[in-house]
């Protein structure tokens, strides 16, 4: 039973600032399985960069999320852990947050494909 | 150079035979596996260019939703720890299908709504239509991310998929074919040359028999000179005796 649901319906995480996750959370993504692990990471200014990275790196291994979104600024942080994670799924989103407008130029796979196309189509 | 890098083979009509099948047949998988390459990287433009459009609009999608949720609160208060609290079950879940293209299965993901809201009740009190709003606005939000995760999914697989591809086709037409073609180049000129020395053997043969002729003549000619005509000679065989018949 509980396998069946891990492989029919897959989840939507997210690691962001506090207005981010209750946004998204009020959108309906937020679930908190039976070992009370929540698929969401609110991050502040005093949490520490290793206990971010310790969180995606749980968020990746864990087979019921299939995308991750995560803020830019915070991505930001992390950006070698991003960097090393290559596998299509779970596919990692980087979004703007309520404060940092969203650079095209620091995404991940938005650098992936510069080389392919003119830089001119990335920057708009 | 040209001698060195060549298949390890006897050079004979047969392997002549069976070099000329490879060949043909790494040209045939060259020409199809460029075209795969072509077909994969159309896709691939395409999702890229659709990525970054999708990745546009959700800036736009994305300020709506925060200018939204400002906007409850300002309405409501803060409410951000009773929604951190309350969180229990997922309303948005995603399912994932597959898509075929030239042999290559992209996920594609899809969401969907199952259960209740949540947070049915949330903002009863006051601010109820703002926080109507903001749901709508960050579930449309998480559909076009939704939506944009399949897109960039799509595209770390092709552009794994497209290098690979592109790998196998170089190796091909840089390695495997040349290598092919200077075995047979290799094997042709082989066979050449055995031609060559087979003709020039059946030449000597001629030569040496025409001068084992030539000698027998000047024999019989000094022969015939020293008066002595053998064509002539009695056949010691044939005393011109009658056939004896009983």
């Amino acid at each position: 039973m509980a396998l069946s649901m891990a492989v029919k319906g897959k989840l939507i995480s997210v690691i962001g600032d506090e207005d981010t996750c209750v946004g998204f959370l009020l959108g309906g993504i937020g679930e908190i399985n039976k070992n009370r692990h929540p698929n969401f990471m609110v991050v502040d200014k005093n949490t520490p960069v290793s206990e971010i990275e310790e969180c995606f790196r749980r968020f990746v291994k864990r087979d019921d999320i299939d995308i991750i979104l995560i803020n830019q600024n915070i991505a930001e942080m992390i950006r070698h852990v991003i960097d090393s994670h290559s596998a299509p799924v779970p596919a990692v989103l980087e979004i703007p947050s309520k404060d940092h407008p969203y650079d095209a130029s620091k995404d991940s796979i938005l650098r992936r494909a510069k080389g392919m196309f003119n830089p001119e189509d990335l920057v708009r | 150079m040209s001698g060195k890098d060549r298949l390890a083979i006897f050079p004979s009509r047969g392997a002549q035979m069976l070099i000329k099948a490879r060949l043909a047949g790494a040209q045939k998988g060259h020409g199809l596996l460029k075209k795969k390459a072509d077909a994969l990287q159309v896709r691939f433009r395409m999702i890229l260019s659709k990525i970054i459009e999708t990745k546009t609009l959700m800036g736009e999608v994305m300020k709506e939703a925060a200018f939204s949720l400002a906007e409850a609160k300002f309405t409501t208060g803060d409410f951000n720890q009773v929604v951190l609290q309350n969180v229990t079950k997922a309303q948005i879940k995603i399912r994932s299908k597959k898509d075929n293209v030239a042999g290559v299965t992209l996920p594609i993901f899809e969401s969907y709504t199952d259960g209740t809201d949540t947070y049915e009740l949330a903002g009863l009190a006051r601010g109820g239509q703002q926080l109507t709003k903001l749901k709508k606005n960050f579930q449309s939000a998480v559909k076009l991310l939704v939506e944009l995760a399949s897109l960039q999914t799509s595209f770390v697989t092709l552009d794994e998929v497209i290098k690979i591809t592109n790998r196998r086709v170089n190796a091909i037409e840089h390695v495997i074919i040349p290598r092919l073609e200077r075995t047979l180049a290799y094997i042709i000129s082989e066979l050449d040359e055995l031609e060559r020395e087979e003709f020039y053997r059946l030449k000597k043969i001629q030569d040496k028999k025409k001068i084992i002729k030539d000698k027998a003549e000047a024999r019989k000619q000094a022969a015939l000179l020293a008066g002595q005509d053998l064509a002539n000679a009695a056949n010691l065989l044939d005393e011109g005796d009658e056939d004896l018949l009983f």
